[in-house]
């Protein structure tokens, strides 16, 4: 009944979409309470670890997070310095 | 032994007061000694909403202060004789209320009462985060709309780690109070019904209290909707939520309006 009554009135079911947007909102948000400052944590590590091996101007490294449906996808962006490109290279190894 | 209630949402609008007034009065409708006290601080209304306004002498923050007695500050309700508020201050600072004053007061209730309701101020701050710093239990007052939903999701955790029940270890029981639910929208799909929100917020319902006309009424006398028309569909909605609260088991129902017979020939013949 509930189905149908739904089917009847397609265009106007606007609460699925508000479940949907929701969910994947809070699941964003509760991932990253308690530690809000989790993109900051993660740039300070990464800025650490890549600095072990090549010279980095610390303002050259960009942590973003993106949220999508089903996943989300984090980008690190890290402006090397020309010719490093060997020690990047032997430290690979 | 007295049980401390927190009324919270995150997101204001949604019926904290409305539901406080309502809560305690059915309450004490059923027998139960009742105090609500107002925490908000600056923007009271409990007592507006209760019909006390005029007999407003002293205040929360007079008594965490020692300017009054809690004897003093309490007002009695006219119409329900163990019915009690506790109102907010309208002129202080907020941050006359203090932790260890509202300790004290609370306990203090907690001899001379059954239920202590803390109406809440909106937000997750310091104000929100005091009213519930004594509470064994919590109701999240939440509406079927996506803010309200994502707010009391952001609230919903902090009873956990916020409140002294918590810090020694022990379980604060948390209920989600559905207001202003519209059956006929959820069922069109035009609004979240309570399945959805339930998913979403992960904590066992109180009740759910039908969008009515009946609340605005209420609030326009002065009379916690239980008290001015103990018929309607919300008030029997909060009765059955007050019967939940006290341990009975109620079928969950969404009480609907009920049509009178002139009601009823005038929409068929409408239609």
């Amino acid at each position: 009944m509930m189905n149908l009554l739904r089917l009847m009135s397609g265009r106007n079911a606007t609460a699925p979409v508000a479940r949907e947007r929701l969910q994947i909102l809070l699941a964003h948000e509760r991932g990253l309470r308690g530690q809000p400052e989790l993109l900051g944590l993660l740039r300070a590590e990464i800025l650490a670890v890549v600095s072990r091996h090549v010279v980095l101007d610390p303002e050259k490294v960009v942590v973003r997070m993106e949220r999508g449906k089903h996943v989300s996808t984090l980008e690190v962006d890290i402006e090397v310095p020309n010719g490093l490109e060997k020690s990047i290279a032997v430290a690979a190894i | 032994m007295a049980k401390v209630l927190v009324v919270t949402s995150g997101k204001g609008g949604v019926g904290k007061t409305t539901s406080t007034a309502a809560l305690g009065a059915a309450l004490a409708q059923m027998g139960e000694k009742v105090v609500v006290i107002d925490f908000d601080v600056g923007l009271r209304n409990l007592d507006l909403v209760m019909g006390a306004e005029r007999r407003v002498v002293f205040d929360l923050i007079n008594v965490v202060q020692g300017v009054a007695k809690l004897s003093q500050a309490l007002i009695r309700d006219k119409r329900l004789e163990n019915l009690w508020l506790l109102p907010a201050s309208q002129t202080r600072d907020k941050d006359a209320l203090t932790d260890e004053g509202v300790g004290r007061i609370i306990a203090d209730l907690r001899t001379k009462f059954d239920w202590i309701l803390c109406d809440s101020p909106a937000g997750i701050e310091r104000g929100a985060t005091l009213a519930m710093r004594y509470a064994d239990e919590a109701v999240i007052v939440t509406n079927p709309e996506v803010s309200s939903v994502r707010d009391s999701d952001r609230i919903i955790g902090m009873p956990d780690s916020k409140t002294v029940k918590a810090e020694r270890g022990e379980r604060v029981e948390k209920h989600v109070l559905i207001t202003r639910y519209d059956a006929a929208r959820a069922a069109r799909g035009e609004m979240l019904n309570i399945e959805d929100i339930l998913e979403i917020l992960a904590t066992p319902l109180l009740g759910i209290i039908p969008e009515s006309q009946d609340v605005l009424k209420a609030s326009n006398v002065g009379s916690p909707v239980t008290l001015n028309n103990a018929a309607s569909a919300p008030a029997r909605a909060y009765m059955d939520a007050v019967r939940r609260l006290m341990g009975e088991t109620v079928n969950m129902v969404v009480p609907a309006e009920r049509k009178g017979l002139m009601n009823r020939l005038l929409r068929r013949r409408a239609a």
